[in-house]
């Protein structure tokens, strides 16, 4: 046993320092049941929850206050089976071996797929109490389980819960706390449904052990098995066809749901910059003129409140002074320019506050609500086709779309995909060709203001580097054919308290993580500017900087910077009279050039060192190539 | 008649007989669900190589075509 357990952890690389991690109750279920609702509500951890299979793609752990102690408890990554066939699974079969108490999330509403895998930890010999969520939604449709029939069959506690409002979660947590530890199997528990001996072991490691196929034979019988128990204790009303089923055939209609997937994406991407714009300028409006501008905005905002007393700062420290250069920067004809000053109190406080949190807020409100209403896998489907000529699934498109939030969660996201192969190739391309919101709403705001034509040269070669990227690393994997298989999940209507947390956790963990780094990128380049240590780098650089890729050599600052941060460093562009060209040059390159520490840090844990260097070697290749190419071809 | 599931009309019915595939396709289709004996209706989806979409169990779940046509399908 306790090799079979050493070979799992080994297996499940790319973490291969996971550590045993005991925990009272352990919460498990398929992708998308509502595990990380429930767990919140035990907790008081508030935790990322969506509507698409593999949102949380890790385990999540809080604690909980029950019988005079606290007790950990540990939400399991979503997953179909204990079979070890992708990384969810090799965790929650981690987690179980260590696991005291397990309450198995299920779907009411499905149950016939979600009960073979409640048999799969019945046979796993740990107390265990079945929650049947969205108990609700099955009332509504018109599904009746008889709860304590189930109860009976199975052996083990069931009861009906509405995770969102609470509805049935203390019950839940007394039955649980109630259990006492299984005794250990006898021989046969013969008559005992789960306790089949043939299924005992059902995650034997995957790969290379004994008779596979007798698995196999016990797999399908457990099918059965669930048909016998669902055709017992389920009976189905007549359930008439309801808006959300219609639109549900629409969306995947060849026609129609072509339609839908491009008004979608066009109403999504002009939703994020309308509401972007306004927040900072006051200005409503998609493209070109504005149609409305309203005294409103962080502009506006820190025009008014900041700069008279900055500017009175400015007056008392001396112009001159190098304290004035840190804290205010450089004035623009005897004012201070918020984009261009960069001091720790102009720039420092306004492209953080002022640029990126009213973009990211308008990014992942959008993003939310994609992902609540359960469009997300739809779109997977649609994009299916286009992915499988570049050599990934549909499904890789939804770590893409969180890495222009943000990279970190977006490679984190990679792990939906089965395949390494997949995983590098889509972790790769976030980090190379996906600009991050932060670094989306300097371009918007900087290269913005040469017209809207500069930007969407920015964005469409962009768009081609991922493209070629892709296209060039497939040819490199011959008869590689990654398919696409996933659960639709039915369209559900975004819940005010759910966005709203998701947005809170999102945006709390920017200004927490990123904010002092701003700051700290924002005085370290202002102290070696004042020890002229820039002038010896730029001296190093200049052949490949200015006669490649026609920058200016000061440009060596802002691309170093850049591996702190994006935004800041795009920000380190604005003071370099750059030309058009020039300044779409510095802000692709910028885009591609080295990913930000965090993005970094967490493509060398989720690659593994060598892929992590192969990817940065990539990376490098790319931006040597782009920065040429487009000196050439622009003018 | 036996077809392959991507031979299936849209909106047609069949009854999964075999997967053609090795033990990881399987197992990830019996995760789903897809397993021999199983009931499924095909649904009219995206034209152009796309995935399959079938309904099984009251889920839809999208099938790559590669894997869809290797799935035997019996229908009247």
């Amino acid at each position: 046993m306790r090799d079979m357990v050493a070979e799992r952890r080994i297996r499940s690389a790319p973490q291969k320092s996971r550590k045993h991690l005991e925990n009272d109750i352990l919460l498990v279920g398929q992708p998308n049941v509502g595990k990380s609702v429930l767990f919140s509500h035990l907790t008081g951890v508030r935790t990322i929850a969506s509507n698409y299979p593999g949102t949380t793609v890790s385990y999540a752990m809080g604690r909980m206050r029950g019988k005079g102690s606290t007790l950990v408890v540990v939400d399991a990554p979503g997953t179909y089976s204990l079979e070890p066939l992708d990384e969810a699974a090799r965790v929650t079969v981690d987690l179980i071996d260590d696991a005291k108490r397990i309450i198995n999330v299920v779907d009411s509403t499905h149950l016939e797929r979600h009960l073979p895998m409640t048999l799969e930890l019945i046979a796993q010999n740990k107390p265990l109490v079945v929650a049947l969520n969205m108990s609700d939604e099955a009332r509504h449709r018109g599904i009746r389980i008889d709860v304590e029939e189930l109860s009976a069959e199975l052996g083990v506690p069931v009861l009906s819960i509405v995770a969102p409002s609470g509805e049935g979660v203390k019950q839940l947590v007394d039955t649980c706390l109630d259990l006492q530890p299984l005794h250990k199997p006898t021989h046969n528990e013969s008559g005992h449904p789960g306790h089949h001996p043939h299924i005992q072991h059902p995650a034997p490691t995957g790969r290379g052990t004994s008779c596979p196929g007798h698995v196999h034979l016990d797999r399908d019988r457990i099918w059965q098995r669930v048909g016998e128990l669902v055709e017992k204790v389920q009976t189905l009303e007549h359930h008439h066809h309801s808006f959300s089923d219609r639109l549900e055939e629409i969306s995947i209609h060849p026609f129609w749901g072509s339609l839908l997937a491009l008004a979608v994406i066009t109403v999504s991407f002009s939703l994020v910059r309308l509401i972007g714009e306004f927040l900072i300028t006051g200005a409503v409006g998609i493209i070109g003129e504005p149609w409305v501008e309203l005294p409103f905005g962080t502009e506006l905002l820190f025009d008014k409140v900041l700069h008279p007393p900055l500017i009175a700062l400015s007056r008392v420290i001396g112009v001159e002074s190098f304290l004035h250069k840190l804290l205010i920067g450089t004035l623009v004809d005897g004012r201070i320019d918020f984009m261009q000053s960069f001091g720790i109190l102009s720039s420092g406080i306004f492209i953080p506050i002022g640029v990126v949190l009213p973009y990211l807020l308008s990014f992942y409100f959008v993003l939310s609500l994609l992902e609540d209403s359960g469009y997300l896998p739809r779109l997977a489907v649609f994009l299916d086709t286009f992915m499988h000529r570049i050599g990934l699934h549909g499904y890789a498109i939804i770590p893409t779309l969180l890495g222009l939030g943000c990279n970190v969660p977006g490679i984190m996201a990679t792990r939906i995909l089965e395949s390494r192969w997949q995983r590098f190739i889509t972790a790769t391309l976030i980090s190379i060709a996906v600009p991050c919101a932060a670094l989306q709403a300097m371009i918007i705001g900087l290269v913005g203001r040469r017209g809207i034509g500069p930007v969407l040269i920015v964005y469409g070669t962009l768009f081609v580097v991922w493209l070629l990227i892709s296209v060039v690393l497939r040819l490199t994997v011959r008869g590689f054919q990654p398919e696409l298989l996933v659960e639709i999940p039915p369209y559900r209507l975004p819940t005010f308290r759910a966005l709203g947390t998701k947005m809170w956790l999102r945006i709390s963990g920017f200004v927490r993580e990123a904010l002092p780094i701003i700051l700290g990128a924002i005085v370290a380049v202002n102290v070696l500017y004042q020890l002229n240590l820039f002038a010896h780098l730029a001296a190093i650089a200049e052949p490949v900087i200015t006669r490649l890729w026609g920058m200016p050599s000061e440009a060596v600052v802002p691309l170093l910077v850049g591996i702190l941060r994006k935004d800041v460093a795009l920000g380190l562009l604005a003071p370099l009279n750059l030309t058009g060209k020039q300044l779409i040059i510095g802000s692709v390159l910028l885009a591609m050039f080295f990913p930000c520490i965090a993005t970094f840090v967490v493509l060398f844990r989720e690659l593994g060192f060598k892929d992590g260097l192969k990817s940065l070697g990539i990376m490098l290749l790319a931006v040597f190539l782009t920065g040429s190419v487009l000196n050439l071809i622009l003018r | 008649m036996e077809k392959l599931l991507t031979e299936l009309k849209p909106g047609e019915q069949g009854t999964m007989v075999a997967v053609h595939g090795g033990r990881g396709i399987q197992a990830r289709l019996r995760s789903l669900g897809l397993v021999k004996g199983q009931t499924l209706r095909k649904l009219p989806a995206l034209a152009w190589g796309g995935p399959v979409v079938v309904e099984v169990k009251r889920t839809q779940v999208a099938i790559g075509r590669g894997m869809a046509a290797r799935i035997l399908v019996r229908c009247k």
